[in-house]
C-alpha cells in the first residue's frame, strides 16, 4: 500500500533541527554599562552550561511549526462529534477582541480606576453566566471545569463546617465523569457511587438509600454523560436537600438546556461551566479554558477571594467595579490573579453575539441536530450493530453501544473509530461512559449542517458493510493518516518523555 | 497469547487471583489468572508491595496496570511478602503472556493455611466466569 | 444576533420527519414542568459581529495597558515581548480548535508540541520528567504540594514567606482538602532564613517549598536550603520564574524534587492575569505520581515515529478517586508559544536574555538607590526584580508616576505590611535605558511632591 506524503515524512524535532550559529532572536542593545554577571551574581548559584534549547534561525521555526500542524486534524477542517466535549465553532471575532491591546497588554495587578473595562465586563458576564445557571453569586476564577468542580466540593466542606457539621462523603453516579472522583478524593471526602435505573437516570432507589447525614454533595450533571435528561430531578433534590447535603451540578453538558431550564430552578446549589464548551472558548489542543462558578444564597460567603463587585456611583455617577478580598467566610484562592481573562472575553463576545434568544436556539438546535443524527443511526445497517444505549429521546448527545457490532461483525467501537479517520471524520468519545459496553458517545453541536450530519451516517453504514465483507480492514485501521496505529502499551511500559540531547 | 485456561493445581479467588501453595503449606506464588490479565489487555506497570509487606486475604496488595486501566490486586491468602517478581520491572507483558509461570506476582509466608477452604478450584472459578 | 447555526426552516421540518416529532418543543418532554425557563434569560438581545466588536472595543479602551504607559510592575507577571511568529502559530486553525490527543494518529501535532516543550522545560529546569502543563503558576504550586502528599503522606509543609502571596494562598486553601497544614518560613535579609527552617524540620515535614527568584527580586540559595530540607527526609518543591533559569543554575542539579512555575513571559501575553500556563518537572522517581498530560514517544503499526498521551493511568478518566489529580487539560496553546518562544529566543538568546536583564536591573536599581528618599529593602543579588523604600508613602507615589506615564511598580504594603513603604520594581527586555532614566526622573519627582505636599499640609 502506498504511503501518503505525510507518512513518508518522517517527524523529526525542532532540537534536532538545531545548528549551532543559528539563531532567531535578536537582544536589543543594553545601553547600560557592561558589568560582569559573576559580580552581580554569586558564581556558585549560576549556571554552569547553558539549557540546550534549539540554534534555528525564524523561517525555519515557522516551517517546522507549521508543518507539524497539517499532522492535526481540526474542527475548522472537520466533523469533530466528541461527546461530551462540545465541539461548536471557534468564531474568529473573539480571537480579535482579545488580541485587542487594552485586553492582552493588561496586567493583572494594574490599579483597579485603571481596569474598569475589564472589571466591567467580568462583572457583565458573572451576571450573564448567572442568569444561564439560575444562581445569582458567580466566581469567574477557577481555570478549568475540574478546578471548578475542585472549588464546588471545597466550598461544601466550606458550608458544612461553618455550621459545625463534618461530613465524609460525597455521591456521584456511576456515570459520572473521572473528574468527579478524583476531584471529591483531593478535597478529603469519600466517594461512594449511585446506581443508574434502566432509564439512564439516578437510581432513586439507591440514593435514599446512600443518603444521610454522613453525605456532603451529591455530583451530578442533566443531562447526565448519556445524553438524557434526568426527569426525577426534583425529587432527587429533596432527597439530597432532605439530609442537608449541596447538590453540585456538572455544567458539561450545559448546552443542552441553555434558557431551557436552569440548573438553579433544578434545585442544584453549585453549578461549573465549562467555557470551553458551551460558551466556545476555542480548546486549543487541550487549553486553556476556565471552569467558573454559581452558587445559591447560601454558598454564597464561601466563594473565592477577589471577587468582582460592582459598586453604585454616588448621585448620577457611574457605578464602578472593584475586586473584593474582604471575604472572611471566603475558601480562599484556588489560583493567581483573577482567572483566564482572555477565555472571559472570548466567551462574554459570544455571549453578547448571541443574546438571550440565540442563546436558547443554539440549545434547541443542539439537541434537533442530535436527536436527527440518532434517528440516522437508528436506520436499518447501523441500528442491529450500534444500537442506542437508552432508547429514549436524548438531549445533545447520544450513547451508543457497539457490543453487538463486536459480537456480530469481529470489530470493537476503537477500530469503528480508527476508521472514521480515513472517512475524515474526528471520531466519537469512545469507551465512556463506562456503563455501557464498547460506548461511543457522539455530540454533533448546534453549529453542524444536516449535510454533515448526513454524511456522517453513512459513513457509518458504509464501514459496517465493510467489516461485515472483512472485518480486517477496520481492525487495522486508520491507513490515510499521518501516523497509523501507535503502540501504547510500549510508551506506557518505557516512557520517553523528552529528547535525550 | 494463549487461550483461556485455568491449571487445576491452582486456587482461586472471585476476584481473579490465583495462588500456588506449596506442598508444605508454608509458602505460596500469587499471581493473577488468564481472565484478568485478558480483561485488563496488555499490561504495562506492576505496582509491587515491598519485600517484608504483610498482606492480608480479600485485601488489595499492589495494582496492575494496562494502558487504560488500572486493577487492584487482591491476597488470596494473608501472609509476609518474601520475593517480588523483578523480571516485571523490564517487561510487565511477561503477566499476559504466563500468567501462571513467568508471569507470577509475589511469594509469600502463609499466615493462615487454613483459609485455602475458602477458595475456589479451577472448575468452580471456570463456572464462576460463566 | 449573530448566529453560528445553519438549519433552515426546510432543514427543520425534514429533521423533525425524520425524527418523528411535530415541533423541537416535543424533544423537551422529559423535562418536569417544575423545572422549565419558560421566560427570557434577563440579558440583552444578541448583537451582530460589528456592533459586538465597537462595544469590546470600547470597554478594552478603558483599561491602562503596557501600550499607554511604561510599566515595571511584575510581581508574577511581566510585559516581555512576544515575537510575532507565536501569534501566527496559536492562530492556525489545526491548534486552535482540535481537542485534547485522544486519537493521537490524527493529533501528532499537538503530541509533538508536548514532546519539545516537555523537553524544554526539563532542560530549563534540570529535572528529567516535565508534563505537558498545567493551569498557572500558584496552583501548579498547589499540585506539586499535592504529590508530596501522596509521595510521602506526611502533613506539615513549609513555604517561605518568599513565596509569591497567591502561591501561598493557594497552598492553604488546598490544604484544607487534602489534610495538611501549612506553616510559613520567614525571610531574613530579603531571603528564606535558614536558621528558622532548621528550627522548622522534623520527621513530619513532608514538604519544603522555595521561590527563585523570590517574590521580592532576591535569588535565593537554593542548594543550601534544598540540603537542610533533605536531610530531615521532606521533599522540595521550588516555583521559578522560566528565564532567570537561563542563567541561575537549574534547581534540578541542586536537589529540589518538583520544579513548578509561572510560564506566562515564555511567550504569553499579559491577559489580565490569564490564560497562561504552570509548568512541572520532577525526578524520575516520582514520574508517576506526576499530574497533569504527558506525551510519550513510540512508533506505529509501520515503524513509524509518533507520540501519544502516556501513562494515563495515573489521571482521572482511569483512575478516577484514586488519581494523582483531577486535572482533565494541558494549557496546550499557551504551551505552544512557551515552546516556540524557546526555540526562538534559542541556546544563546536565552543567556543573552538573562545577562541583559541582570544588568539593566543592576543599572535601575543603582540609579534609583541614589535618589533622595529611596533606600535598599534588600541588598540580595536579583537578576530582574529588586525591593525599594521609599520615605513617603508608596501608594500616592505610584498615583503620582501614573499620571505622567510610568508605572514604577508594585506596592509592596498590600501583600506584605511589614513592607508598608516597600515598591517592588521590574524590568524586561522591553524596558530600554530611556525607559530607566524616565523612571528614575519621574520617581524622583513623585517622591519630592508628595514630600512637599505632606509638608505643606503639615504647615
Amino acid at each position: 500500500m502506498s504511503q501518503t506524503p505525510q507518512q513518508l515524512d518522517h517527524a523529526v524535532t525542532i532540537f534536532e533541527k538545531s545548528k549551532s550559529g543559528r539563531r532567531a532572536f535578536t537582544p536589543p542593545a543594553a545601553e547600560v554599562p557592561d558589568r560582569p554577571i559573576t559580580e552581580l551574581i554569586p558564581e556558585r548559584m549560576l549556571r554552569v552550561s547553558p539549557a540546550k534549547l534549539p540554534e534555528v534561525s525564524e523561517p525555519e521555526i515557522v516551517r517546522h511549526y507549521t508543518r507539524i500542524s497539517k499532522r492535526n486534524f481540526d474542527l475548522d477542517s472537520g466533523f469533530y462529534p466528541l461527546g461530551s466535549c462540545t465541539m461548536k465553532h471557534n468564531p474568529r471575532l473573539h480571537e480579535r477582541v482579545a488580541a485587542l491591546p487594552g485586553n492582552s497588554r493588561l496586567h493583572p495587578l494594574q490599579d483597579e480606576r485603571r481596569a474598569q473595562g475589564a472589571l466591567e465586563l467580568m462583572w457583565n458576564l458573572q451576571h450573564a453566566l448567572g442568569e444561564v445557571a439560575g444562581l445569582p453569586h458567580v466566581s469567574l476564577q477557577p481555570s478549568a471545569g475540574s478546578h471548578g468542580e475542585l472549588a464546588g466540593v471545597l466550598l461544601t466542606r466550606a458550608y458544612h463546617e461553618d455550621r459545625g457539621d463534618r461530613r465524609t462523603k460525597v455521591l456521584t453516579p456511576d456515570t459520572a465523569h473521572g473528574t468527579n472522583p478524583a476531584t471529591v478524593t483531593m478535597c478529603g471526602y469519600e466517594v461512594v457511587k449511585v446506581g443508574t435505573n434502566p432509564d439512564g437516570g439516578v437510581d432513586l432507589d439507591d440514593l435514599r438509600e446512600k443518603a444521610d447525614d454522613q453525605v456532603a454533595c451529591l455530583m451530578l450533571t442533566n443531562p447526565n454523560t448519556l445524553g438524557l435528561f434526568d426527569t426525577n430531578i426534583e425529587e432527587i433534590a429533596e432527597i439530597v436537600h432532605g439530609v442537608g447535603a449541596t447538590l453540585y451540578y456538572d455544567g458539561a453538558n450545559l448546552n443542552a438546556v441553555m434558557g431551557i431550564s436552569r440548573p438553579g430552578d433544578m434545585g442544584f446549589d453549585i453549578v461549573h461551566f465549562n467555557l470551553h464548551k458551551s460558551f466556545t472558548q476555542p480548546h486549543g489542543g487541550g487549553g486553556p479554558g476556565a471552569g467558573p462558578i454559581a452558587v445559591s444564597e447560601r454558598i454564597e460567603p464561601y466563594l473565592p477571594r477577589p471577587q468582582v463587585v460592582r459598586l453604585e456611583g454616588n448621585g448620577g455617577e457611574q457605578p464602578t467595579f472593584t475586586l473584593d478580598d474582604d471575604r472572611p467566610k471566603s475558601i480562599g484562592r484556588l489560583r493567581g490573579f483573577q482567572g483566564n481573562y482572555g477565555v472571559f472575553v472570548r466567551s462574554y463576545a459570544y455571549i453578547r453575539s448571541l443574546g438571550a434568544e440565540g442563546l436558547r436556539e443554539a440549545s434547541e438546535l443542539a439537541v434537533l441536530n442530535a436527536n436527527y443524527l440518532l434517528a440516522r443511526l437508528s436506520e436499518k445497517g447501523v441500528v442491529e450493530y450500534l444500537p442506542v444505549a437508552y432508547d429514549r429521546v436524548c438531549m445533545h448527545e447520544f450513547v451508543l453501544s457497539g457490543a453487538p457490532m463486536k459480537r456480530d461483525l469481529g470489530i470493537r467501537t476503537l477500530d469503528l473509530a480508527k476508521r472514521l479517520l480515513d472517512h475524515g471524520y474526528h471520531p466519537p468519545t469512545v469507551y465512556f461512559p463506562l456503563l455501557v459496553d464498547e460506548a461511543l458517545l457522539i455530540e454533533p453541536t448546534e453549529t453542524e449542517t444536516k449535510e454533515t450530519l448526513d454524511a456522517f451516517a453513512d459513513a457509518i453504514a458504509e464501514i459496517l458493510v465493510e467489516a461485515a465483507n472483512d472485518p480486517s480492514v477496520a481492525q487495522a485501521a486508520p491507513y490515510s493518516t499521518p501516523v497509523r496505529r501507535l503502540d501504547e502499551a510500549g510508551a506506557a511500559k518505557q516512557p520517553v518523555v523528552r529528547q535525550p540531547l | 497469547m494463549n487461550d483461556a485456561n485455568y491449571p487445576e493445581d491452582l486456587l482461586y479467588h472471585a476476584e481473579h487471583d490465583w495462588v500456588r501453595i506449596d506442598s508444605a503449606g508454608e509458602f505460596a506464588t500469587m499471581g493473577i489468572t488468564w481472565y484478568a490479565q485478558d480483561s485488563l489487555g496488555e499490561v504495562v506497570f506492576f505496582d509491587a508491595p515491598e519485600v517484608g509487606t504483610m498482606i492480608a486475604a480479600d485485601d488489595s496488595y499492589a495494582e496492575i496496570e494496562s494502558v487504560k486501566a488500572v486493577s487492584e490486586v487482591i491476597a488470596p491468602m494473608s501472609g509476609e511478602v518474601i520475593e517480588v517478581n523483578s523480571a516485571l520491572e523490564a517487561d510487565a507483558g511477561v503477566v499476559n503472556g504466563d500468567p501462571y509461570g513467568e508471569g507470577w506476582l509475589v511469594k509469600v509466608r502463609l499466615t493462615a493455611v487454613e483459609e485455602k477452604s475458602g477458595l475456589m478450584d479451577s472448575a468452580a472459578y471456570e463456572a464462576l466466569l460463566g | 444576533m449573530s448566529s453560528y447555526t445553519a438549519a433552515t426552516e426546510q432543514d427543520i421540518v425534514e429533521m423533525l420527519a425524520k425524527i418523528g416529532c411535530d415541533s423541537i418543543e416535543d424533544l423537551f418532554a422529559a423535562i418536569p414542568e417544575g423545572v422549565r425557563f419558560d421566560s427570557r434569560l434577563d440579558l440583552p438581545e444578541g448583537k451582530p459581529e460589528q456592533e459586538v466588536y465597537a462595544e469590546l472595543r470600547e470597554l478594552s479602551a478603558r483599561n491602562t495597558s503596557a501600550d499607554d504607559e511604561v510599566t515595571f510592575l511584575g510581581a508574577g507577571m511581566y510585559d516581555h515581548y512576544v515575537p510575532s511568529l507565536i501569534d501566527a502559530l496559536t492562530s492556525r486553525a489545526e491548534f486552535l480548535t482540535p481537542y485534547t490527543p485522544y486519537q493521537p494518529e490524527v493529533s501528532q501535532g499537538g503530541l509533538q508540541v508536548m514532546f519539545e516543550y516537555q523537553t524544554a522545560i526539563s532542560e530549563l529546569t534540570g529535572l528529567p520528567v516535565s508534563n505537558a502543563s498545567l493551569y498557572e503558576g500558584p496552583s501548579a504550586v498547589g499540585s506539586a504540594a499535592y504529590l508530596a502528599k501522596l509521595v510521602n503522606g506526611r502533613s506539615r509543609h513549609l513555604v517561605s514567606r518568599g513565596v509569591h502571596p497567591h502561591s501561598r494562598a493557594t497552598l492553604e486553601t488546598l490544604a484544607v482538602g487534602n489534610g495538611t497544614t501549612v506553616e510559613e518560613i520567614p525571610l531574613k535579609d530579603g531571603v528564606t532564613d535558614i536558621e528558622a527552617l532548621q528550627a522548622m524540620l522534623g520527621d513530619d515535614v513532608g514538604a519544603v517549598i522555595l521561590q527563585q527568584p523570590n517574590f521580592l527580586g532576591s535569588v535565593e540559595d537554593i542548594e543550601q536550603l534544598t540540603a537542610v530540607a533533605k536531610a530531615h527526609g521532606a521533599l522540595v518543591i521550588a516555583s521559578c520564574d522560566p528565564i532567570p533559569l537561563g542563567i541561575l543554575q537549574p534547581p534540578g542539579e541542586q536537589g529540589v524534587d518538583v520544579v513548578v512555575g509561572e510560564g506566562q513571559t515564555l511567550g504569553n501575553r499579559l491577559d489580565y492575569g490569564g490564560p497562561s500556563f504552570g509548568f512541572f518537572a520532577v525526578a524520575q522517581e516520582h514520574i508517576r505520581k506526576m499530574p497533569g498530560r504527558i506525551a510519550g514517544e513510540t512508533t506505529d503499526a509501520d515503524g513509524r515515529r509518533g507520540w501519544v498521551l502516556t501513562l494515563q493511568t495515573r489521571e482521572q478518566h482511569i483512575r478516577r478517586e484514586k488519581a494523582t489529580s483531577n486535572i482533565c487539560t494541558a494549557q496546550a496553546l499557551n504551551a505552544l508559544a512557551g515552546v516556540v518562544y524557546l526555540a526562538w529566543l534559542g541556546r544563546r538568546g536565552l543567556v543573552e536574555l538573562g545577562e541583559l536583564l541582570v544588568r539593566r536591573t543592576d543599572f535601575a536599581r543603582s540609579q534609583l538607590l541614589a535618589l533622595d528618599g529611596v533606600t535598599a529593602l534588600h541588598e540580595q543579588p536579583v537578576v530582574r526584580e529588586f525591593a525599594i523604600q521609599l520615605d513617603v508613602p508608596v501608594a500616592a507615589v505610584i498615583e503620582r508616576c501614573q499620571a505622567e506615564g510610568v508605572n514604577p511598580g508594585f506596592e509592596l504594603g498590600r501583600e506584605y505590611p511589614e513592607y508598608s513603604n516597600g515598591l517592588l520594581v521590574a524590568l524586561t527586555e522591553r524596558r530600554g535605558r530611556a525607559d530607566i532614566d524616565l523612571l528614575v526622573e519621574v520617581l524622583s519627582s513623585a517622591i519630592t511632591a508628595e514630600r512637599a505636599s505632606r509638608t505643606a499640609v503639615v504647615a
